[in-house]
């Protein structure tokens, strides 16, 4: 440490700017992985906060904020936004210095919001980022011009390039500790938007020369993928492709955690032994502690395979497209167009796919998203779909020649994936005709960025934060229901000499054939209340709890063969009914918090707890009906 | 104030190469005459039309319909000077435009 930093205290900043300006990937560069991501106290915006040292040795602590047009607020994300701004956020020090991000190549709205932030009168300074794309595309900005006009001090960035941000490291080392001060700002009206548009227009004529407007290869890209047919088309393929992939690649890393997890606890299994005080810790360690994390984190490289395809179309800028694609869709069952994405994100986990809807101004548009969220078929279910298609899906392709790529046991999944979408659009339509009858969506404008080559470093940053989060997931509320579903099934022990298996003798048994006549009109039996009772926590949880329960039955039994154990032991029917359940069941708490959170009150968690619970009750009971009729019973 | 509006429609020669932009084919360019907003999707018409200039639907701004959807030709990719804004053609009826000559 110096002597100057040692004077100055750390200064705060926080990054504002339009969507897909490049902030985050400025906020990336800048802060590497000293970054943290919580929530704003009260509300679920994610607080994305940072630190680092200026080349002068000046610390500096850095916001991220949520992207925006203006300071005009109008959905949960955009009010952070403004509350920070002006220092009103609860939990916030007002930030010193703003730092507005503008994409170089699309100056014309960014220009009218540091107008409009800098009326706000926060010290500010602007970061033309993108600068090498827009000197590639022949767009000159005269920074020095611009400054001159603007007031401001203005940089040039080049977020994803090493030593791109640092004319913004001298420039915030050049600032003096600024003081805050006080904000001011008042909502303009439309006149007052012409009039900074126009101003706006006036300075970005006297400081930008652009020969061609549009980027050609977006407009080459844009000719295919927003064509109206073939686009379509596009989109299903890209999805169709990221399921199979989330199959195949996946497989390799499974088998190797798979495998390391049984060597473990063999070799935990080994060092103990079987009988007396130090039988029950072996069987907890094996059967409850080793089993129970390695069937979860046998899920993580799909998890990640699914989570690297979104976020690679979110970075090349599809998203928008797939939104703009789906908007006719989507609203024909009453949502909104932005709810695509949310929707596509509860592919992984519906907790970020609700927490995402932030983006959906209307209230009601949002609500609606936020009930069918968890239809979507998250990474949880994979896990439950594997495991029974792997046990009575045959491993074969559905035809010859032409289709012998396709497996039948993706096949199976597509389906189950397609009935998630199809039931979420369902039921959106139904409640938008009986809780919201007659009340118009909300207008669906959405900006469609240029398409941009993913960066590795940003893509392996937000991998690795998913990754973490699932991690940090099966270490808490995972791993402690495994010791709950391993403490029913294997307590109280069974006596000396006993004939029967030994779970018939612990306190999972009696919970299982108390619910059990519940669930014998759709094919469950007793093994399958006791899965389902942890299952609460986490779908996947399910799976570790079914080989808890059949592998503390039958001693014979390895956990990780459950799958040849399950097609031995339940028909066909109940496999379907099962999967049909998992398709409805509302087993997750950690969404219905969410849930609970997000809309504000209880009355939204269990009204879509009860709406789920009974379309998965009525979907194994018509499956496991109609499948027995059938003759797989 | 869509005082442009008034003044483009009060006059009849020049009202009458105005159209707006929810009508427009694909290929259309123009530049934007006026908004003329409505309460629509649930929206009042004065929000409606600072959500429209927040985008850059500005009087004078040059537009080109880049793209549209397959089902009744909706929603609509609009070109707005540097941006491309997807919204729909109920909503797009609120620009008014006249062609580029």
């Amino acid at each position: 440490m110096n002597e100057m930093s040692a004077g100055l205290r750390d200064l705060r900043i926080a990054l504002v700017g339009n969507p897909n300006c490049g902030k985050t990937a400025l906020f990336n560069t800048l802060t590497g992985s000293r970054q943290r991501v919580a929530n704003y106290p009260g509300v679920t915006v994610e607080r994305k906060e940072g630190g680092f040292l200026t080349p002068a040795g000046r610390r500096v602590r850095i916001l991220d904020l949520p992207g925006t047009y203006s300071l005009r607020a109008r959905s949960p994300d955009e009010v952070v936004t403004r509350d920070v701004v002006l220092g009103q956020q609860a939990g916030v020090e007002p930030p010193e210095l703003l730092v507005c991000v503008a994409d170089a190549t699309n100056l014309r709205l960014a220009l009218r919001l540091v107008l409009e932030l800098k009326r706000a009168g926060r010290p500010m300074l602007v970061a033309l980022n993108m600068f090498d794309i827009a000197r590639h595309r022949e767009i000159e900005v005269d920074a020095g011009r611009l400054s001159a006009e603007l007031g401001l001090p203005v940089v040039t960035t080049v977020a994803v390039r090493r030593g791109g941000t640092a004319a913004l490291l001298e420039a915030i080392d050049a600032q003096a500790s600024p003081e805050p001060g006080t904000a001011v700002w008042e909502a303009p009206d439309a006149a007052g938007l012409r009039a900074l548009q126009r101003e706006a227009d006036r300075i970005l004529a006297a400081v930008v020369r652009v020969p061609d407007r549009r980027d050609a290869v977006t407009r080459r890209l844009d000719a295919v993928l927003l064509h109206p047919v073939a686009g379509l088309v596009i989109l299903l393929v890209v999805l169709f492709l990221m399921f199979q992939a989330v199959f195949a690649w996946a497989q390799p890393a499974m088998d190797l955690i798979d495998g390391g997890f049984q060597a473990l606890g063999a070799a935990v299994g080994a060092l103990l032994p079987e009988e007396g005080a130090a039988g029950l810790l072996r069987s907890f360690l094996q059967d409850g502690l080793i089993a129970g994390v390695g069937s979860v984190l046998v899920f993580l490289p799909q998890i990640l395979v699914l989570f690297l395809f979104i976020l690679l179309l979110e970075d090349f800028g599809y998203m928008a497209r797939a939104a703009f694609l789906m908007d006719r869709i989507m609203g024909g069952a009453g949502l909104h167009g932005r709810a695509f994405i949310p929707l596509l994100s509860s592919f992984a986990c519906a907790i970020p796919g609700i927490m995402s809807t932030r983006v959906i101004d209307s209230r009601r548009d949002r609500l609606a998203t936020i009930l069918v969220a968890p239809l979507m078929t998250c990474s949880a279910r994979i896990p439950v779909y594997t495991l029974i298609i792997g046990a009575f899906v045959p491993d074969r392709p559905v035809g010859e020649g032409a289709w012998s790529w396709v497996g039948l046991q993706g096949l199976v999944m597509f389906g189950l994936y397609a009935a998630g979408i199809l039931s979420a659009l369902g039921m959106s339509f139904v409640f938008k005709r009986l809780l919201w009858r007659g009340q118009p969506t909300e207008p669906f404008m959405l900006e469609l960025p240029d398409y941009k080559l993913p960066r590795l470093r940003n893509l392996a940053l937000g991998l690795w934060q998913r990754a973490k989060a699932f991690l940090r997931r099966a270490g808490t509320i995972i791993l402690s229901m495994m010791v709950v579903i391993w403490f029913l099934s294997s307590v109280p022990r069974p006596p000396e000499g006993a004939d029967r298996p030994a779970i018939e003798y612990s306190l999972a048994y009696g919970i299982g054939q108390a619910v059990e006549p519940l669930l014998r009109p759709i094919g469950f039996n007793w093994q399958i209340g006791v899965a389902l009772i942890p299952g609460m926590a986490a779908r996947e949880v399910a799976v570790a709890s079914l080989g808890t329960v059949y592998a503390v039955q039958d001693a014979e039994e390895d956990a990780a063969q459950l799958g040849q154990a399950l097609a031995g032991k339940w028909s066909l029917a109940t496999a379907l009914a099962f999967l049909a359940w998992y398709v409805f069941a509302p087993q997750c708490v950690a969404t219905l918090s969410v849930i609970r959170r997000e809309t504000g009150g209880r009355r939204w968690m269990w009204f879509s707890f009860a709406y789920m619970l009974t379309l998965a009750y009525l979907a194994a009971f018509a499956t496991f009906q109609a499948a027995r009729a059938l003759g797989a019973g | 104030m869509s005082f442009v509006t008034d003044a483009v429609l009060a006059d009849p020669a020049q009202a009458e190469a105005v159209l707006d932009l929810g009508a427009a084919p694909r290929g259309f360019r123009g530049r934007i005459r006026g908004l003329r907003a409505f309460a629509s999707g649930g929206l009042p018409a004065e929000e409606l039309e600072r959500r429209l200039l927040e985008l850059g639907f500005v009087e004078g701004a040059e537009v080109e319909l880049l793209h549209q959807g397959l089902f009744g030709r909706d929603p609509i990719a609009i070109r707005v000077d540097s941006a491309t804004i997807a919204l729909r053609r109920r909503e797009a009826a609120a620009v008014l435009v006249e062609p580029a000559p």
